[in-house]
């Protein structure tokens, strides 16, 4: 078999094109006029899905195509949450696979049980987030009152006030999910629940309730660990992805639930991923990123990264910034993993696999720590050439020769890091998400008198 | 959070006349055996410039640290208005109106000069992070606003043509009047500067004290500065505390402490006295 060099000049094509759509994209939502940005956005999210429809017999991407472009996005998420927490933060963290794989069997979980009749799964785990999430908040409040408690001590309050909460959830859910049995109706004959928008409906609450709930188990996890130093720290969030996996290895024999299959993988989760879905999450948490980071609240986040000692002379609470952070990013890794869950309608436990928890991190430190363009554009980049390029290319020359894909891919990585040691992009942001410029003040106001000043202390 | 509270304040010049705005008692530190500072007393009023200097080693930058919070003093009372603040956690502590600056330069290397002074206004910025997100009407007036007075601070230290450069690619006196500006955006009323003419030329240090008179005048800022600069010391500080090992040993004018035979030991070793 030999390499076809079309297919070659293809690839390279459709890399560049993915490129300059992401290019594309952050500049057109940081124009200024809000309708070449609403236009703009809608004309870009058309292009693609045009070229997912058209022509109708061989789409211009086929199915392996919009797969990569599914994955470019839910990767992305992924990879923005972790450079959250070790790009912006400074946290070094293993962990955001796991929460991704969280995330993943969350949504799973909610969507599976809905689509077979069972409205327990997303009433138990939606009232359990939101309980939970308001027993975090509320004892959040109630425990700052009390000085020099041990951070331990806090946890165990936490973690029986979210037993607590977690069983109240259960019961209420369980118990109300048979009222619901009868909108249901049967297989052969389907009710009004069965329904395409209802799933549709389900899907989307299901992403969101995931990476809430990837968030709140962020937060227990988060508020002991840490308060350890940065690598042992990254050792922790090691062993916490470890966990996640085992947990999903035996989820049918160790942890009540038959349906997600442990070790054999989860099937039969409804495949309503689309493009629409991908492209929406993936804009929201872009754009909730770029707000938090390009506000005090970022440059609190960025300053425990620059020096703890400065950032907490400065009046900052380093250790709930640390946390924010953490749980922000893990957030974003179990939207990414709600969204992943239904695009094959397929989750391994072997996906969640540690090893391939790097992939972020790889992605997180190509683009280049602390640049969010970086992210997205390795995280697009990462997929189309280890998947798109090396891998069709590779399959021409024998059925094994894929496997080389992880000897080039890593060459790679190892020469653009001598190259560019600051990541692909190093801190350079396009568009969106640069940072307004903040014009200058006059500077004759500075010369013509000090007194001009409005006093700072009140 | 914008505070109308009015500012207790007074910039008398006699001690004893007013409420001392710190009042340290007995305050020691141990680290392991050994003891860092030794029932450590000092009181400041309102409106006053306090130099503390000592040999090094003698355990004032550990003193620093207690005040602002970083260390937990073994035993001891740090009275800031009365209120004790010894084993708050620094980011409190600074909230409370303790500014400080480092001995060696600690800026965000990574940020530009601008955000670095921004980031001090964190704890007053007056919007939360869903504003943030929401990008809402309140964001932008409030990050408007503490932009301005950012900027506002720079322009008085000079420093607003070089607001975007990062703080890592400054000369060295630039850096240090970066930290004083980031110092004093945190809101302080006491300040404490730790080795402020370390590494400066004698041409800087006059720059330097008439900068460090302006900002108490200007912020009715109380000042407690560590120093090894003689000439500065003693051209600036109205009073003066000197430790040796951990221990108090003169207190008084410059002139009282330039005579004081316990102070010249210490620097110059026994005997000095005499040759002298």
């Amino acid at each position: 078999m030999e390499l076809d060099p079309f297919s070659l000049l293809i690839s390279i094509v459709k890399i560049a094109v993915v490129m300059a759509w992401v290019y594309g994209l952050l500049r057109v939502m940081g124009h200024a006029s809000k309708w070449v940005k609403i236009g703009g956005v809608i004309a870009l999210f058309a292009v693609v899905q045009i070229a997912i429809l058209f022509p109708l017999n061989s789409p211009i991407l086929n199915n392996f195509d919009t797969g990569l472009l599914f994955q470019a996005c839910t990767i992305t998420m992924v990879s923005l949450g972790l450079n959250l927490i070790y790009g912006f933060n400074g946290q070094f963290s293993l962990g955001q696979w796991g929460f991704y794989g969280i995330g993943a069997y969350t949504a799973a979980d909610i969507t599976y049980r809905w689509t077979n009749g069972d409205a327990g799964g997303l009433l138990v785990a939606g009232i359990g987030v939101v309980l939970i999430g308001l027993v975090i908040l509320g004892l959040n409040r109630v425990l700052s009152r009390f000085r020099g408690l041990p951070v331990l001590s806090a946890f165990t309050l936490y973690l029986i006030g979210v037993a607590i909460a977690g069983a109240v959830a259960f019961f209420v859910g369980a118990s109300l999910s048979p009222l619901l049995a009868s909108l249901f109706g049967t297989s052969d004959v389907p009710g009004i629940l069965r329904g395409d928008l209802a799933v549709q409906v389900v899907f989307v609450l299901s992403v969101l309730i995931a990476g809430a709930f990837a968030a709140e188990v962020a937060f227990l996890f988060g508020l002991p660990v840490l308060t350890l130093g940065s690598d042992y720290f990254g050792i922790a969030t090691l062993g916490f992805t470890i966990v996640v996996n085992t947990l999903m290895v035996n989820s049918d024999t160790i942890l009540p639930f038959p349906e997600m299959k442990g070790g054999r993988g989860m099937v039969g989760i409804p495949q309503v991923t689309t493009w629409f879905y991908a492209f929406v999450f993936l804009l929201g948490v872009v754009v909730v990123m770029r707000n938090v980071m390009h506000s005090s609240t970022g440059r609190a986040i960025l300053s425990v990264r620059e020096d703890e000692t400065a950032s907490k002379a400065m009046g900052i609470n380093i250790a709930n910034y640390k946390l924010l952070a953490f749980v922000t990013g893990s957030l974003f890794a179990g939207i990414g993993g709600g969204v992943y869950a239904h695009y094959i309608g397929f989750l391994s436990p072997g996906t969640f696999d540690f090893i391939l928890g790097f992939n972020p991190l790889i992605i997180v430190v190509f683009g280049g720590l602390g640049s969010m363009t970086g992210t997205i554009v390795a995280g697009f980049f990462w997929m189309f050439f280890l998947e798109g390029m090396l891998r069709v290319l590779l399959g021409q020359l024998g059925t094994e020769a894929p496997t080389w894909r992880y000897v080039l891919y890593p060459i790679t990585l190892l020469l653009m890091m001598l190259v560019r040691p600051k990541g692909l992009l190093g801190s350079v942001e396009w568009g969106f998400l640069k940072p307004r410029a903040v014009p200058r003040r006059e500077t004759n106001q500075a010369a013509n008198g000090l007194a001009g000043i409005a006093p700072v202390v009140k | 959070m914008t505070q109308t509270t009015a500012n207790p304040v007074t910039t008398s010049q006699t001690p004893g006349a007013a409420q001392p705005l710190l009042n340290v008692r007995k305050l020691n530190k141990m680290f392991g055996g050994l003891r860092a500072v030794n029932d450590f007393d000092m009181t400041i009023y309102p409106g006053e410039l306090v130099g503390l200097i000592g040999p090094n080693g003698a355990g004032k930058t550990t003193c620093f640290n207690m005040i602002s919070g970083l260390y937990t003093p073994t035993s001891g009372e740090i009275m800031l208005y009365g209120q004790n603040i010894a084993g708050l956690d620094p980011y409190e502590v600074t909230q409370m109106g303790v500014g400080r600056t480092f001995q060696n330069i600690r800026l965000f290397p990574n940020l530009s000069v601008l955000d670095n002074v921004r980031i001090a206004y964190h704890p007053h910025a007056g919007y939360s992070m869903i504003d943030a997100i929401l990008r809402n009407k309140r964001y932008a007036a409030m990050e408007r606003e503490l932009t301005e007075k950012a900027q506002d601070f720079l322009a008085i230290f000079k420093l607003e043509r070089i607001q975007d450069e990062l703080a890592m690619n400054l000369p060295y006196g630039e850096q240090r009047r970066v930290e004083i500006a980031r110092a004093l955006a945190s809101n302080p009323r006491l300040l404490l500067l730790d080795e402020p003419a370390a590494g400066m030329n004698p041409a800087e240090i006059v720059t330097l004290m008439e900068l460090i008179h302006f900002v108490r005048d200007r912020f009715n800022l109380t000042i407690l500065l560590i120093e090894h600069q003689m000439r500065f010391v003693m051209g600036i500080c109205e009073r003066i505390t000197v430790m040796d090992f951990g221990e108090v040993i003169a207190r008084g004018t410059p002139k009282e402490i330039q005579a004081n035979p316990r102070v010249v030991e210490a620097y110059l070793g026994k005997g000095a006295t005499h040759a002298a």
